[in-house]
């Protein structure tokens, strides 16, 4: 027996017993769950360069491709919706106001889309090895979050080059705007993720949800649109009643500054009028978002307990 | 009295397996259901208590719940009933590379495996070098691992595995990787592991690994635990049952061979029996004595060019010697009823300890019809200056270089 058997044995034998796979109760293994999961941050890290590395890999241009989808995105709705549909014409400063709903929006779809594939993508390493698998849906919000952050640099060049550069309260907005659509993608990726391993017409289904949610939020349209049709509360609130589109218009207070309107200058057309006068904002849209905020929290919760219920049988079922 | 490490309590895993997977065909057949179900324990009430510094090995005929269980234990799957208890870290090589992503190089994975079996940014790069020098293919470890040959490519994983730290390593079906030098790297990393005291759960099909590294063994049939203690008794009662398996597989092929009317020969080897020169049973053998295994075979239907083998396996059930009239170079003769074949072993130096023979006969085609185990049972006394199973007179003679 060496001393180092000895030390070991004797080190373990003060050791407590634990279970070697969390609980999941409605309430028993939630702390283990998050300790665990804050345990493994290191890895989350890596499994997003991971994904970032190889991503392109291969490509000569590499990292431009994650730029040159928005910007070709971005090109085509100028262009089609803006200039052949006029959109443009009652929207000031068009091209920034696409591209803060797109860059917004490719957020949230990017972390919903390939978070709910993302286990089913991961499958290797759920049959293999015993890690707490919370990590890769977070791992691909995280990956997600790089793309946001570079077409957020772009955006607020964008900015300079309109000379309507952001300021003051206005950047209020962008963090809660953000954490809104960070908690409703992370819930639903959980959700979704777990849910797709035994039913693999989610990813499917997620696709098609996708788009719906695309038209119905503000991103190639303007709240001011969407107001003077539904002239009925009602209706509007209906509208409203959806996280990613009142985290949209969150966006688009900060970096679409030409919303405000501007001096319209004497002997202006009444198409330009139509463009300086301020573009109507939903009542209470910072209360919106922190009540959004608050459902966004707690639906985070729920749906990691869902997961941990469901995840026991990942193994078996991939 | 040890310190527990692994408990399982009572633990079953029920599987159940399904025949569709869609939403369309869930929905079609939503009444019926269960009649697109089908129940299957892989495990029943398993209960097991593992202490700190042992080595344990999980043996069984396929499909017997050995990786099942080892994955419950992993925490990789949720046990339906029971619980299982851990302490210590753990570590799982359930298989190498997981987790190896092929964009990128050695390099990157190295450091992602790390990270998924434990290990901290910090203690990589302490370990990095020696990993990369424990799979020796430095030379490659900026390459992505898709070019990677697959010797190269489980020999990185391994490195990394063996590197963890983990006070429970599981092991499936994993240690016989790269070619006989890496393995015997391995091997010795085991050893070095259990002398450190890490417990060590080990499924394998090598048999003569159990025998080799294992302090326990627990053989497992259809989820249930049949044999739990000393790997001596434990693999007697695994090869028990591999070869009532095998009786099975040959009864059922000789009824296929009945039902097409063509009658199969039943043949029996009746005794294998150790004599010594003068034709008298013997137990007690000395190195260098001239002995002989004497086997009878006796079978109902005629057999032609029948092949017939005999051998010797040490305690742990490990061949050591082995031969048949086939290696020899003898036709025999057709078998009609009973013959006794007598293998003259001459100048038999086996080292201390005990030793049983076996007797085996083959059809002309070379399937084996039958096989006694452990027949005759001798033990091998020695003046005690040797260990292992063979026997040479040892000198030692020191002079000067």
């Amino acid at each position: 027996m060496s001393s180092q058997y000895q030390e070991r044995v004797e080190r373990l034998a003060q050791e407590p017993f634990r279970l070697a796979a969390p609980p999941s109760g409605a309430f028993r293994g939630i702390s283990r769950s998050y300790r665990d999961i804050w345990d493994h941050r290191e890895l989350m890290r890596m499994l997003v360069q991971r994904e970032l590395k190889a991503r392109y890999k291969d490509s000569v241009l590499g990292f431009v491709w994650s730029m040159l989808r928005p910007l070709t995105m971005l090109l085509i709705y100028y262009v089609a919706l803006g200039k052949f549909l006029g959109a443009a014409r009652g929207i000031p400063d068009f091209a920034i106001f696409i591209y803060t709903g797109l860059t917004a929006w490719g957020l949230f779809s990017e972390a919903v889309s390939s978070g709910t594939g993302s286990i089913l993508a991961n499958s290797g390493l759920v049959k293999k090895v015993y890690l707490p698998r919370e990590i890769f849906p977070l791992a691909t919000l995280g990956s997600a979050m790089f793309n946001f952050a570079i077409q957020l640099v772009i955006l607020l060049t964008a900015t300079f080059v309109a000379g309507a550069v952001p300021t003051g309260g206005r950047w209020g907005y962008l963090p809660l705007s953000l954490a809104v659509i960070v908690v409703t993608a992370l819930g639903w990726s959980l959700l979704l993720s777990a849910v797709n391993v035994y039913l693999r017409d989610v990813q499917y289904l997620v696709e098609i949800g996708l788009m719906v949610a695309f038209w119905a939020s503000p991103i190639v349209y303007s709240w001011g649109l969407v107001s003077r049709e539904l002239d009925n509360p009602v209706l509007q609130q209906v509208y409203l009643s959806n996280p990613v589109t009142v985290a949209i218009l969150g966006f688009q207070q900060t970096f679409w500054v030409a919303g405000d309107g501007g001096p319209i200058p004497a002997g202006a057309t009444p198409e330009q009028i139509a463009l300086l006068t301020p573009q109507p904002v939903p009542d209470n849209l910072a209360l919106m978002l922190w009540a959004w905020l608050a459902v966004g929290t707690v639906f985070v919760v729920v749906a990691q307990r869902v997961f941990a219920r469901l995840q026991g049988n990942f193994a078996q079922e991939l | 009295m040890g310190t527990p490490v692994i408990a399982v309590h009572d633990v079953s895993k029920r599987f159940v397996i399904r025949k569709e997977k869609s939403l369309k065909e869930r929905v079609v057949n939503f009444g019926r259901s269960n009649l697109h179900k089908e129940d299957f324990w892989a495990l029943r009430d398993v209960s097991l208590e593992i202490d700190a510094g042992t080595t344990v090995g999980l043996i069984g005929p396929n499909g017997s719940g050995k990786s099942t269980l080892l994955k419950t234990i992993g925490g990789i799957l949720q046990p339906t009933t029971g619980s299982v208890d851990l302490r210590g870290r753990l570590a799982a090589l359930l298989e190498l590379g997981a987790g190896f992503h092929p964009d990128l190089t050695g390099r990157e994975n190295v450091y992602l495996n790390a990270s998924i079996l434990g290990l901290s940014r910090q203690e990589t790069d302490r370990y990095f070098d020696a990993i990369v020098d424990f799979s020796g293919i430095e030379r490659f470890i900026d390459t992505q691992v898709k070019f990677y040959s697959s010797g190269m490519y489980v020999r990185l994983a391994f490195a990394v595995a063996v590197h963890v730290d983990p006070d429970i390593l599981l092991v499936d079906e994993v240690l016989a990787v790269g070619d006989e030098p890496f393995q015997r790297k391995c091997m010795d990393r085991i050893r070095q592991f259990q002398h450190d005291g890490r417990t060590i759960l080990l499924v394998t099909h090598s048999l003569d690994q159990v025998a080799d590294l294992c302090d326990r063994a627990v053989v497992l049939e259809s989820g249930h635990v049949i044999e739990d203690g000393h790997p001596r008794e434990a693999l007697r009662a695994l090869r028990h049952e591999f070869d009532q398996i095998r009786q099975e597989d040959l009864d059922r092929q000789q009824e296929v061979v009945t039902a097409a009317a063509a009658p199969a020969p039943v043949v029996v080897v009746e005794s294998v029996e150790l004599v010594d020169s003068a034709g008298g049973p013997v137990t007690e053998v000395r190195p260098g004595a001239d002995v002989s295994i004497v086997v009878t075979v006796s079978s109902q239907e005629p057999v032609s060019e029948p092949v017939v083998g005999t051998g010797i396996e040490t305690a742990l059930g490990v061949t050591i010697f082995g031969t048949s009239s086939k290696l020899l170079g003898e036709a025999l003769p057709p078998l009609v009823g009973t013959a006794r074949y007598v293998f003259r072993l001459a100048d038999l130096r086996l080292g201390e300890g005990a030793y049983t023979c076996h007797g085996a006969v083959a059809g002309s085609s070379g399937t084996e019809l039958h096989r006694l185990r452990e027949a005759a049972a001798f033990t091998v006394t020695t003046d005690g200056l040797t260990i292992g199973p063979v026997w040479a007179a040892p000198r030692l003679q020191a002079t000067d270089a």
